[in-house]
């Protein structure tokens, strides 16, 4: 395959629940399998999966730092859309996941790097998440920030295009 | 049925049964066949479609028990 005519595949997460961010992960690391070009766009809820999961996230004013500890998000913190109950079904779910060898969202976010993927945080709502848009918020494996124009110049390139 | 190098997937689940693949496909020689072991019923689906459109060529499977065989040839570099 040379590099000119790969495909695109690209992926818009709007989610922060676990099930759906390892859906999405799975067909991202699936996709660069498969000699696909991939892009992952985080945005609203989604933005949570790439937060790091240490320290204190940058913000201004009272109101958005609050919203900040309430919505602290980062790889460890997501949970199931339902069945979390108070966290015990997440953690059953994370055990099952063990049991069977699949990889954490941890290991998916470092393998879908290491696999060429790009990972983008989105600027604007960063802002409606109260999140200060900078790199310092996310995670070093995050490649970029874009607003929406990048995504959909990636989408009109891609052959597959998906909003999880 | 004969193969050059062969992956254990053995209780792994999709992706990394393809992942391991494509990991593994990239470090052979054109011409070179790859057995891969596993036992996740999906590859039997998944690993034609991974080869269709990586453009290798799928050999077939082979069923042990619970063992799933499956080969596909490097077609290209």
């Amino acid at each position: 395959m040379a590099e000119a005519e790969k495909e695109k595949l690209t992926i818009a997460i709007l989610s922060g629940d676990l099930e759906r961010a390892l859906a999405a992960f799975m067909l991202a690391t699936t996709g660069a399998s498969m000699g696909m070009d991939v892009t992952m766009f985080f945005t609203f809820w989604g933005l949570n999966i790439i937060k790091k999961n240490e320290g204190t996230l940058k913000s201004t004013g009272l109101m958005r730092k609050m919203m900040n500890i309430l919505n602290r998000g980062g790889s460890k913190r997501l949970a199931l859309s339902k069945f979390h109950m108070f966290g015990m079904g997440t953690a059953m779910m994370k055990k099952f996941m063990k049991e069977t060898h699949m990889p954490s969202i941890d290991e998916f976010i470092s393998m879908s790097q290491e696999m060429g993927v790009k990972m983008i945080a989105c600027t604007t709502t960063c802002g409606v998440m109260g999140l200060a848009a900078e790199p310092e918020t996310f995670r070093p494996e995050v490649w970029n920030m874009s607003g929406a124009a990048y995504f959909l110049n990636e989408a009109r390139q891609s052959k597959v295009t998906l909003f999880i | 049925m004969k193969s050059d190098q062969s992956i254990d997937c053995m209780g792994l689940y999709c992706p990394m049964p393809i992942v391991r693949t494509m990991a593994k496909i990239k470090e052979m020689k054109t011409g070179e066949v790859l057995e891969v072991v596993a036992d996740d019923k999906g590859i039997k689906l998944d690993m034609p479609a991974w080869a269709e459109s990586t453009g290798n060529e799928y050999l077939g499977e082979e069923e042990e028990g619970d063992e799933i065989k499956v080969y596909v040839k490097k077609s290209h570099d």
